[in-house]
C-alpha cells in the first residue's frame, strides 16, 4: 500500500475491499483498490455490470463502509467520521447525480434542486431562488415552477444536475447520467457537466457504461472483476 | 424538511385521502361508540337526575337503583324527618304497571309518585302544562319518549284516558325528562294518586328524598341517616352512579361496545398502515436520496413525524366533527335525547389516533432506517 498524499488529490482510496453476504458464503467484490481522484478532471469508472464500479463510488463517496481500507476525500478520513459527522460531510461536500433521478415528484424543480441547501437549514424561499438561477444556467429557468412528470427526460436530469451543484459542493459523483438519453442529448448532459462541474478544487466521478461519451473523459478507470485493470486518458483497445 | 414531507404526502393525493378516510373512520367509530355507550348507560341514572331537587336517596337496604327497589314502611318517611341536619324529606314511589289505552293497547309504564304538597320528583321542566296541572283529579304527566311509544305520529296525547289497577288517569301534561334505560313510558302523578295506580301491597314507599340544611355536609348527612334509621342513604352522585354501574354489571353492552371501539381501532391500524407502508415504499428511492444528500436520520424521522401529525390532525378532526354531526342529527330521535359528547371521549381517540399513527409511522420509518444511502445507486 502506498502511502497517503491529499495535496492535489480529492479522494485517496487505499486498499479497499468490500464483501457481500450471499446466503452461507462471503462475495467479496472489490479486491484491494488503491487509486486516487484529481481535482479538476472528469474521471470515468467503467466496467461490465457486477464490476464493482458502483460499490467503488458508493464507497468514495462516503454511503457504503468497506470491508478493509481506507479513504481520504479532501484530507479527511471520512470512515473515521461518527455517522452524524459523515452525513454532515455528504450534505457540505458532495453532489449526486442518480441514474433515475430520485426527484421528489411532488414539489416542483426549484425546490427539487434547493432540498440540499433546504437540507442545510437555508430557508426555503431563498434555496429555491439559489436553485432557480442555477435553473437558468442550465437553460431550464422557466421550468422551475413545473412538477417532475411535467418535464423531458433531459430536463429532469437538468434539475438532478442543479441539485448536485446547488450548494457547491467539491465533489460531484454521477451515476450512468446518460443511461436513459439518446446519443446527442446525453452528449448535451455531458458537456453541460464539464462545464459545471468541473473546476480547480472540484472533482467529478461518473460511472457509466456507455461508450458514446468515453472521448469525453479527461481520465478513465476500468474495473474488472472488482479490480482496476486500466488506469488512462483513453479506453484501452480490447474495449 | 419539513415542508418537503408534507408536499411528499398531499402530492401523492390517492394516499392522503387513503390515510385522512383511515384517521377520521377510526376516529369517527371510536367517538361515536363511546359517546353512544357513555349517553347510554348514563341512562341507568335518569331516574336520579329526573329529580333534581333531592341531594339524599333514602331506600330499603336492598335497594339498588330506581328500578330495582323494595318497597319500605310509610314510618320511614318520619324516621328520615327525625334526622338532625334534613332540611326536608318527601315520599317518592317508582313501581311497575300495566296500561290500557283507549284504543285498547296494553303498555308496560313506570309510575312515579311525587310529593302531593312540593312536586319534588317531578322533572326540572315541562313540555306542556305547568307542574301544578298535578293539582286536577286522576292526573298524570307522560314524559315525552313516552309519548312515542305510546301514541301514534302526531296524535296529542292531552287529555288521552288511560286505565290503571281499574282506576282513571287522564294524560295533562308532557314533562321533558331524559329517558330511561329501556325507553319505558314513564307517568307521574302525586304520591296519593301513585297509590291507587300500583297494585296494592303493605310497603309501597320506595324513596324519600332529602334534603340538607345550610351548612351541612350532603354525605355527613348520608351517614346520619344510615347510622339512625337503618335505612341506605346515598346521595345523588352516589347514587347515580350505581344506576350506571348496574348497567355495566348485568349487561353485555360494555362488551359489544368494547369489541366496536377495538374493531375501529384495528381497522384505524389496517387502513393507515397498509396505506403508510405504501407511501413508503413508494418513495423509499426518494428517501434513499435524501439520506445519501446528508440528510440526517433524525431529519427523516420529524419528516414522517409530520406527515403522520398532518394526516392525524385532519383526519382526527374529520371523525370529531362527524362525530358531533351525528349526535346533532339525531338530537331529535327520541331514542338519542340528551346524548353528548363528554369532552374526555375525544381524548381517549385522540390517544388511539396517536397510537395507531405511531404504531404505522413506526413501521413505515423502519423500512426507511433500513434502506442504506447506497441503495440508491442500485
Amino acid at each position: 500500500m502506498t502511502s497517503l498524499d491529499v495535496t492535489e488529490t480529492a479522494i485517496c482510496a487505499r486498499s479497499i475491499t468490500r464483501d457481500f453476504k450471499a446466503g452461507q458464503s462471503v462475495i467479496r467484490v472489490l479486491h484491494g483498490i488503491d487509486t486516487d481522484i484529481r481535482s479538476g478532471e472528469m474521471t470515468y469508472v467503467v466496467g461490465e455490470s457486477g464490476s464493482g464500479k458502483t460499490t467503488l463510488i458508493s464507497i468514495m463517496c462516503g454511503i457504503l463502509w468497506p470491508t478493509d481500507g481506507e479513504v481520504k476525500v479532501f484530507g479527511t478520513d471520512i470512515y473515521a467520521l461518527s455517522d452524524t459527522q459523515l452525513v454532515n460531510f455528504r450534505l457540505q461536500n458532495i453532489g449526486f447525480i442518480f441514474q433515475q433521478y430520485n426527484l421528489i415528484p411532488s414539489i416542483d424543480a426549484a425546490a427539487n434542486a434547493a432540498v440540499p441547501l433546504i437540507a442545510q437549514g437555508m430557508a426555503l424561499e431563498l434555496a429555491r431562488a439559489k436553485a432557480t438561477e442555477l435553473l437558468e444556467k442550465l437553460n431550464i429557468g422557466d421550468q422551475a415552477n413545473k412538477l417532475p412528470n411535467q418535464l423531458s427526460g433531459g430536463q429532469q436530469q437538468r434539475v438532478a444536475i442543479a441539485r448536485a451543484l446547488v450548494h457547491e459542493p467539491r465533489l460531484v459523483v454521477c451515476d450512468e447520467p446518460t443511461a436513459a438519453l439518446d446519443a446527442s442529448s446525453g452528449r448535451r448532459v455531458m458537456d453541460l457537466l464539464r462545464e459545471v462541474a468541473v473546476a480547480p478544487g472540484r472533482a467529478c466521478i461518473i460511472v457509466t457504461h456507455d461508450n458514446r461519451i468515453f472521448d469525453l473523459a479527461d481520465r478513465i478507470l476500468v474495473l474488472e472483476d472488482g479490480r482496476i485493470t486500466h488506469d488512462g486518458t483513453d479506453m484501452p483497445d480490447d474495449h | 424538511m419539513l415542508w418537503i414531507a408534507i408536499r411528499m404526502l398531499t402530492g401523492d393525493a390517492q394516499k392522503f385521502y387513503g390515510l385522512l378516510f383511515g384517521i377520521a373512520f377510526s376516529t369517527l367509530l371510536i367517538t361515536q361508540q363511546l359517546t353512544i355507550y357513555y349517553s347510554l348507560i348514563e341512562r341507568g341514572a335518569s331516574g336520579v337526575y329526573n329529580a333534581p331537587e333531592a341531594e339524599i336517596w333514602v331506600m330499603d337496604q336492598v335497594s339498588r337503583t330506581t328500578e330495582v327497589n323494595y318497597a319500605m314502611p310509610a314510618t320511614a318517611l318520619d324516621a328520615v324527618r327525625s334526622v338532625e341536619g334534613v332540611e326536608w324529606a318527601v315520599p317518592h314511589l317508582r313501581a311497575p304497571a300495566s296500561v290500557r289505552t283507549s284504543t285498547g293497547d296494553l303498555e308496560g309504564v313506570t309510575i312515579v309518585g311525587v310529593d302531593d304538597a312540593t312536586l319534588i320528583g317531578l322533572p326540572e321542566r315541562m313540555l306542556v302544562a305547568s307542574k301544578n296541572i298535578l293539582a286536577q283529579p286522576d292526573t298524570v304527566v307522560i314524559d315525552d319518549t313516552g309519548i312515542t311509544n305510546m301514541f301514534e305520529d302526531g296524535q296529542d296525547p292531552i287529555g288521552e284516558r288511560l286505565e290503571l289497577n281499574d282506576q282513571r288517569a287522564v294524560i295533562r301534561g308532557v314533562a321533558d325528562s331524559i329517558p330511561s334505560f329501556t325507553s319505558q313510558v314513564t307517568l307521574y302523578t302525586k304520591y296519593s294518586q301513585a297509590l291507587n295506580y300500583v297494585p296494592g301491597s303493605r310497603n309501597r314507599l320506595t324513596f324519600v328524598l332529602a334534603g340538607v340544611s345550610d351548612g351541612e355536609q350532603v354525605a355527613d348527612i348520608a351517614d346520619r341517616i344510615e347510622a339512625q334509621t337503618g335505612l341506605k342513604a346515598e346521595t345523588r352522585d352516589e347514587f347515580a352512579q350505581a344506576g350506571v354501574q348496574f348497567i355495566i354489571e348485568n349487561t353485555g353492552i360494555p362488551t359489544n361496545f368494547g369489541i366496536t371501539v377495538l374493531l375501529g381501532f384495528i381497522v384505524g391500524v389496517a387502513i393507515v398502515g397498509l396505506t403508510f407502508s405504501l407511501f413508503i415504499r413508494d418513495n423509499i428511492k426518494q428517501f434513499g436520496a435524501l439520506k445519501a444528500i446528508g440528510v440526517t436520520n433524525w431529519s427523516i424521522v420529524k419528516m414522517v413525524a409530520a406527515q403522520a401529525a398532518l394526516v392525524g390532525s385532519i383526519g382526527y378532526a374529520l371523525g370529531v366533527v362527524g362525530t358531533v354531526l351525528f349526535i346533532y342529527g339525531f338530537s331529535g330521535v327520541p331514542t338519542f335525547k340528551g346524548f353528548f359528547i363528554p369532552w374526555e371521549i375525544p381524548l381517549v381517540s385522540l390517544g388511539a389516533v396517536v397510537v395507531i399513527l405511531a404504531m404505522t409511522g413506526w413501521l413505515g420509518l423502519r423500512s426507511v432506517m433500513r434502506t442504506e444511502p447506497a441503495a440508491v445507486f442500485r
